[in-house]
């Protein structure tokens, strides 16, 4: 772990993997140090953003290396089962680059059992990582203008659900009728560190 | 009802609080006021609540008339026209208010007692411009609802602060987590330049134009936290400095962090000025 200076009102935490990220956010958000606003995972690094009226870099830094977190139990987040209609322009591409065939691709992508990693990107997308890895899909050479809301995508190692119409790099597997992000809903965000996602082939 | 009717936004007026706090791992930034010291003079003027919404004018023309009287205060940059800066004000039911451009700096802070009361979105009333989350754009013939008046009203007549600064401003920088990812000389380069201000800047952030940073290392960063006053670098080498609407998460490494209490100077930076930072 190391600790990187961010100012006066932040203080990036380091970590060697993704595990790490999960469970040290899980413990800081849990029971964030006083004057904490805010608790940022991200893929290597969590971000603490403070209050430097409230508190100062130095008490924080201290209290974060004071943190106890437990391994992450992937078990342990709440369950979201997605239903998923695989009809994405991408599927067969993705089953080359894999190996494997377009059904191969809907049965393996339904068969992992994926945890949001952290957020980003647009309110509510969350990067879903699998359980035993084995994903590792290159974006599109060419991005797209426009993805639509709710498709359901790979790149890299992560799998995501696009919120709202955007444009994207993505690999489109499908989509899903579910909405990951909504205004009146508490939390908005479906897709929140920690919870874990099956999808399900709704077809 | 209570209300201010927009006759005209000038460039770009928004509703602001102080923003969406603790929902970053739902891929929600804070945004909130560019210029928080001047939003809460204005709301203490009034006696409002801390948390009340006022109107972020951009670059002065606002124009509005209360529907009710209400009582109003103006801080941030000064626009010209009549009305006081820094000082509580009353506006009669029917009167307008019409703001010239700044005479220095670029976000005025339109406060009203009771604050602007249209509906928030996520728990904030602020406009968040990157997400596109928050209230609408007001545009001309809006009607905002203002809230009613609560607590004690402020007892200072006028509040004896500083314009924000035309011409050069010097702001502290202090470490950011990728310091090491740059060179003596770009290090070098970051204190001893004069930066340029350039137009396409926004509540996203500041646009710099100067020497190329250039980094000591190759390879990719993945994506990280940040917070506002970030002075993120990416491959052209012309640093962005993030303002109250910055990314959630971003890819290139931060050099540098402005002084918390610093970021509101540089939310008051017109195109054309210049920017200096200064080691702690």
């Amino acid at each position: 772990m190391r600790l990187l200076p961010s100012g006066d009102a932040g203080l990036l935490v380091e970590l060697d993997d993704l595990d790490a990220v999960l469970a040290l956010h899980r413990t800081l958000a849990a029971d964030p140090p006083a004057g904490v606003l805010d608790v940022v995972p991200a893929s290597r690094t969590v971000l603490l953003v403070l209050d430097p009226a409230a508190t100062t870099v130095g008490t924080v830094a201290a209290a974060v290396r004071a943190a106890r977190p437990t391994a992450a139990d992937r078990a342990g987040g709440e369950l979201v089962e997605l239903p998923v209609v695989y009809d994405g322009e991408d599927l067969a591409d993705v089953g080359e680059l894999l190996g494997c065939s377009a059904a191969e691709v809907v049965t393996r992508h339904t068969g992992t059992e994926w945890t949001v990693a952290f957020g980003g990107f647009a309110p509510g997308f969350g990067y879903l990582t699998a359980a035993d890895g084995g994903w590792d899909v290159p974006r599109r050479s060419t991005p797209r203008t426009r993805v639509p809301a709710g498709a359901v995508a790979l790149a890299g190692e992560f799998s995501g659900v696009y919120p709202r119409e955007s444009p994207g790099g993505w690999q489109l597997l499908g989509h899903t009728d579910t909405a990951v992000f909504d205004l009146h809903r508490e939390p908005a965000a479906l897709l929140r560190p920690g919870v874990r996602v099956r999808f399900v082939d709704a077809r | 009802m209570r209300a201010l009717t927009v006759l005209a936004p000038g460039p770009l007026t928004t509703v602001q609080d102080r923003g969406r706090l603790g929902r970053a791992a739902e891929g929600i930034g804070r945004s909130g006021v560019c210029d928080r010291a001047a939003a809460a003079l204005a709301n203490r003027l009034l006696g409002n609540d801390p948390d009340a919404a006022v109107l972020e004018v951009t670059a002065g023309g606002l124009a509005v008339r209360a529907e009710t009287g209400l009582w109003l205060a103006l801080t941030g940059a000064r626009c010209a026209g009549p009305a006081p800066h820094a000082a509580p004000f009353w506006l009669a039911a029917g009167e307008e208010l019409r703001l010239g451009p700044p005479v220095s700096g670029l976000r005025t802070h339109l406060a009203v007692r009771g604050g602007i009361a249209v509906d928030p979105v996520l728990g904030s009333r602020s406009t968040d411009l990157l997400s596109g989350l928050g209230p609408p754009v007001p545009t001309a013939g809006d009607v905002l609802p203002v809230g009613a008046a609560r607590g004690e009203p402020g007892t200072v007549d006028v509040a004896g602060v500083a314009d924000p600064p035309a011409g050069e401003v010097s702001v502290t920088v202090l470490p950011g987590p990728r310091a090491d990812w740059f060179t003596d000389e770009a290090h070098a380069l970051l204190t001893g330049t004069g930066w340029t201000v350039t137009g396409d800047g926004n509540r996203v952030g500041l646009r710099l134009a100067g020497p190329e940073l250039t980094r000591g290392r190759t390879g990719e960063l993945p994506s990280e936290g940040m917070v506002r006053g970030a002075l993120q670098v990416p491959p052209s080498g012309q640093p962005v400095l993030f303002l109250a609407d910055h990314p959630v998460t971003g890819g290139y490494p931060v050099i540098g962090y402005v002084a918390e209490p610093d970021v509101d100077r540089c939310g008051q930076l017109a195109p054309g000025q210049t920017l200096r930072f200064r080691r702690r």
